[in-house]
């Protein structure tokens, strides 16, 4: 109905409209920085600034420019300066392909860090292969995809949902899961890839619970108490939790009032950062778990440096770090050393360059871009603590992280178990061990 | 739960009252172990508190407590560890001296789950015995979760000094608990345990009888089966009457969010799509007032949702005065051009926020008396639901008295019911439409206040709620605050019984497809407004 109305209006009075537009549009065209001299390199930023998702990927964007300054201030690379080019998809899924083609066609960028919805990912897909760019995307997701022109450097579900599940299973001796997702692709597919993979350890189906809400739920009055029943069956029960972005403070403030404690049914949350946190009263939360590949509280000298750097870049020494920011240093400095091993901007060349490409993370490892375009990363637990931190329970020594590869195909669906990237050899982001075959997105 | 650890922190609340008597006296093993804590090593934290609970410090109590609060903080490199007294005094935790502050290489010491439980089970094991009736049930439900064989005997030695009702009712209950897991007690024991745990009658009863083992004597199944399908049908019972409060503390939420918009779209047929931010802005309100509170006045913190009400009030129904005056007025009448301006108006106004808060989730807290929860039977009651429905009731009646008994009240019915007519009898009607605006933007601003203590405190915020407020107008019927008020309880109940039957996602669906359903039948609402008022 709303559109209807909305587009009534349009028609009535399109001139006003045309006006009004035209007017804008010179406001904006004033304030767009003068052209680049030819000796720059243009580096695309496409994070949401505005709408739903900007609580999130603004800080992304924030932390690229950094990373830009920074690597400007130490020559650029290949003796050219970097140049930032940043766009607003405004948390509009059409509108990333549209701004990625901008980006790609008219500002003719090397390369893009940007997206953080699976939704928005595949929205722009189809760009980056047609123009033939570069894409690094920072967070963690669903896996079942590997594509020539995007590299992955958040985390595969066997980096973070299954090691999670581990953990529970060992530490906590869960014997009942809550699987508790926000209702779109990257819940859905990671809850389907943990249930096969609790039923292959033995886990009933009985005791497996699976529950989705919209985006943005509120009133989780009705999903706490089922949680809180389930639980009480006389088995150990834990949530695992893939519900994302703002819904998650109401959870956990239900989850407070209700008087379910981490020490009765813990939650382990796939999408609860420190910069969540840092909108929450963490009282009533204290021990809940958060499986990542990055916690700001981890010391290392690194870390230390980025952080220190992060705080007098943003001029705020409050501002938290996170996951995916440093998904995209790593991102970012993988592909700084391999334009310097193609000696090129070229897209074709650097993406055969980054595949065996190292590069130390923040917490002590040096991951490793493999050739079905994930890296290889250290998986943490984390219970969240007063001061919105995370306290590493696993592994012991978190210097000493063992570094799992990702992994694009899941081992435990039936479709994608025989499934197999390889971007060096194969040639293939879709190779079938079985038939022996690539099934499509090859080169 | 580890039966020694228990032993141990027994002796321990031994060694505080000894202590009492005796000057401290500083042994070896006392400093090893709080040495342990700076290791950062979850099995040398469980073994300090193995040791300090066996310690004739009387330190190690506190030591202890401040671990589980985390309030203990250790130097990896020094090896010295802090204590942050619960006053804010800071002492050495091995000496007991006092320091002047905490060194930055030191950090909280860690605790895992497995942990906490110990700590936990453990000092809830030594308040048996307190002075506190409501402690000493605290620790005899905890007794009843881990049903732990060894604190048999002192649930006994408590039970018999006991004379508070409730409490000794907690204790026969741990006592059955423990009875019921017993290897070696008899079976008329046992019987006795299966009927005082039935008599419980909650969710921890149920769990506690379903985890029985299957290798029972036949009459102890059979018992035990019973009570299981007793307890089970009287919880679905309470569990209707579970979904129905859920229902009205839905139903209080939407109606909070939708009365303001009542009186700008319902009242004054302003389709007004910047109401969700009006809403954002009362929250934002709030989010300052805590802060100011919580650098200036920390003692004033309880009090600061009171202090918000009315300031968020002010605050949205200024910036609603000052849209009515520079946007609004020229607009009415045109609908679709009111709506349009209006829902660019809710962008600008977002976008302003996040320029000025950031795109983050601000932080406001719950004043203590709006956290946790109390037991109605067996339904869970949140004190933060049960205020924001009283809250929204009371807002409710004070809007009815007041368009009902003040002037200005009067002059806005008449004005909404017949401008010209108002005019001519000497209202001002500008200066009402203004005021009338006002209103409404600064009630959806107190809403703004009660929603952030349930809801994220982000640019976002008054989106989510403008399509729910204007499905409950609508459905009201427009123009009416009692259509708003059935409204919204009916849509928040119907939501609610659907939700456990068709899941979350699906039970919105079906609501929404309902109300078109409704509205195709009866276009004006529940309630329409009948006679003249209608062509107006």
């Amino acid at each position: 109905m709303l559109t209807q109305i909305t587009h009534d209006i349009a028609t009535l009075s399109r001139r006003r409209w045309l006006a009004a537009t035209a007017g804008v549009v010179l406001a904006l065209a004033a304030f767009t920085p003068a052209k680049a001299a030819d000796d720059t390199i243009k580096i695309g930023i496409l994070h949401s600034l505005s709408g739903t998702m900007a609580i999130s990927e603004t800080t992304l964007k924030d932390v690229m420019l950094m990373l830009i300054d920074e690597q400007n201030k130490k020559g650029g690379v290949l003796g050219k300066k970097l140049e930032a080019v940043v766009v607003d998809p405004a948390s509009n899924w059409p509108l990333f392909a549209e701004k990625a083609r901008e980006l790609i066609t008219k500002d003719k960028v090397s390369v893009v860090f940007g997206c953080w919805t699976s939704v928005s990912r595949k929205s722009v897909l189809p760009v980056f292969k047609e123009l033939n760019s570069i894409l690094f995307y920072p967070v963690q997701y669903e896996g079942e995809e590997s594509e020539r022109n995007v590299f992955y450097t958040g985390a595969a579900p066997n980096q973070q949902a299954i090691p999670a599940v581990d953990y529970l299973m060992k530490e906590e001796k869960v014997k009942r899961w809550v699987l508790a997702g926000t209702d779109y692709v990257y819940p859905r597919t990671t809850n389907k890839i943990l249930e096969a993979y609790l039923k292959a350890k033995g886990v009933a189906a009985d005791d497996i619970m699976i529950n989705y809400t919209p985006f943005g739920h509120s009133d989780w009055q009705t999903i706490v108490a089922d949680i809180k029943k389930f639980g009480s069956a006389g088995k150990k029960t834990a949530v695992v939790s893939t519900i994302n972005g703002d819904a998650n403070v109401p959870f956990y403030k239900e989850l407070g009032n209700q008087g379910i404690k981490a020490t009765d049914i813990p939650v382990v949350a796939f999408s609860v950062g420190e910069e969540e946190l840092a909108g929450l009263d963490t009282k009533p939360l204290l021990g809940h778990l958060a499986a990542w590949n990055y916690f700001e509280s981890i010391k290392t000298p690194d870390n230390a440096k980025f952080i220190k750097e992060w705080h007098d870049f943003t001029k705020n020494p409050k501002r938290t770090t996170n996951d995916p920011m440093e998904a995209h240093y790593i991102g970012f400095n993988m592909w700084v050393k391999a334009v310097e091993k193609a000696k090129s901007f070229d897209a074709d060349k650097v993406i055969d360059a980054l595949p065996g490409i190292k590069q130390a993370n923040l917490t002590g490892g040096v991951s490793e871009m493999l050739p079905n375009h994930h890296i290889t990363k250290p998986v943490f637990i984390g219970e969240i603590r007063a001061d919105g931190q995370f306290n590493v329970v696993s592994p012991d020594d978190p210097k000493k992280a063992k570094l799992v590869p990702g992994d694009a195909w899941s081992d435990y669906l039936e479709g994608s178990k025989d499934l197999e990237a390889d971007w060096v050899t194969l040639k293939c982001g879709n190779y079938n061990k079985v038939t022996k075959k690539c099934l499509g997105s090859g080169s | 739960m580890p039966a020694n650890v228990l032993a141990c922190l027994r002796t321990l609340a031994f060694a505080i009252v000894l202590a009492a008597f005796a000057l401290p006296a500083f042994a070896g093993p006392f400093e090893d172990a709080v040495g342990k804590f700076a290791n950062d090593e979850f099995s040398d934290t469980e073994e300090a508190v193995d040791t300090l609970a066996t310690s004739s410090n009387p330190l190690a109590y506190g030591i202890v407590s401040a671990l589980q609060d985390g309030r203990l903080s250790a130097d990896s490199e020094s090896k010295k560890v802090y204590l942050t007294q619960p006053d804010g005094k800071i002492i050495d935790a091995a000496t007991g001296a006092p320091v002047d502050s905490i060194p930055d290489s030191a950090s909280v010491v860690r605790l895992n789950n497995k942990l906490r439980r110990h700590v936990e089970a453990a000092l809830g094991g030594l308040t048996l015995q307190s002075p506190d009736a409501a402690v000493r049930i605290q620790a005899a439900q905890s007794v009843f979760k881990t049903h732990d064989e060894t604190m048999l005997p002192a649930i006994d030695s408590a039970l018999a000094k006991e004379t508070n009702k409730g409490a000794k009712l907690a204790f026969n209950e741990a006592r059955a608990a423990i009875l019921l897991f017993k290897e070696d007690a008899t079976d008329a024991e046992k019987l006795e345990a299966i009927a005082t745990i039935k008599s419980r009658g909650d969710q921890e009863a149920l769990a506690l009888l379903t985890g029985l083992t299957g290798d029972q004597p036949p009459a102890i199944a059979r018992a035990a089966a019973s009570a299981t399908s007793s307890i089970q049908n009287n919880l679905a019972m309470w569990s209707m009457a579970q979904n129905a409060w859920y229902g009205l503390s839905l139903g209080s939420v939407l109606l909070l969010a939708a009365i303001g918009l009542a009186i700008t779209f319902g009242v004054m047929g302003v389709i007004n799509m910047a109401h969700g931010e009006m809403v954002m802005l009362g929250a934002y309100t709030t989010f300052v007032v805590q802060n100011i509170i919580r650098t200036s006045y920390p003692a004033l913190f309880d009090y600061s949702l009171l202090i918000a009400v009315p300031l968020a009030f002010i605050v949205a129904g200024a910036i609603g005065v000052l849209i009515e005056r520079t946007i609004i007025r020229f607009l009415y009448g045109r609908p679709l051009e009111t709506l349009l301006a209006t829902w660019g108006l809710s962008l600008v106004l977002q976008q302003a926020v996040r320029t000025m808060f950031g795109p983050t989730n601000q932080e406001v807290g719950n004043p203590s008396w709006m956290s946790g929860a109390f037991q109605l039977g067996q339904i869970t009651i949140t004190y933060n639901r049960l205020w924001i429905l009283c809250f929204t009731l009371a807002v409710f009646v004070i809007l009815l008295a007041m368009l009902r008994f003040t002037a200005l009240g009067l002059e806005m019915r008449a004005v909404t019911q017949n401008r010209r007519m108002a005019a001519s009898m000497g209202i001002a009607t500008s200066r009402v439409d203004a005021l009338t605006f006002g209103l409404g933007s600064g009630i959806a601003g107190i809403a703004g206040v009660a929603l952030s203590q349930i809801d994220n405190v982000s640019p976002n915020l008054g989106q989510s709620y403008i399509i729910d407020s204007f499905m409950v107008v609508v459905f009201g019927g427009v123009g009416n605050l009692w259509g708003t008020l059935v409204g919204a309880f009916t849509l928040g109940i119907a939501n609610k019984f659907l939700e456990p039957v068709a899941g979350a996602v699906l039970g919105k669906i079906a609501i929404l497809v309902l109300i078109i359903l409704f509205i195709q039948k009866r276009p004006r609402g529940l309630f329409a407004l009948k006679g003249r008022a209608v062509e107006a």
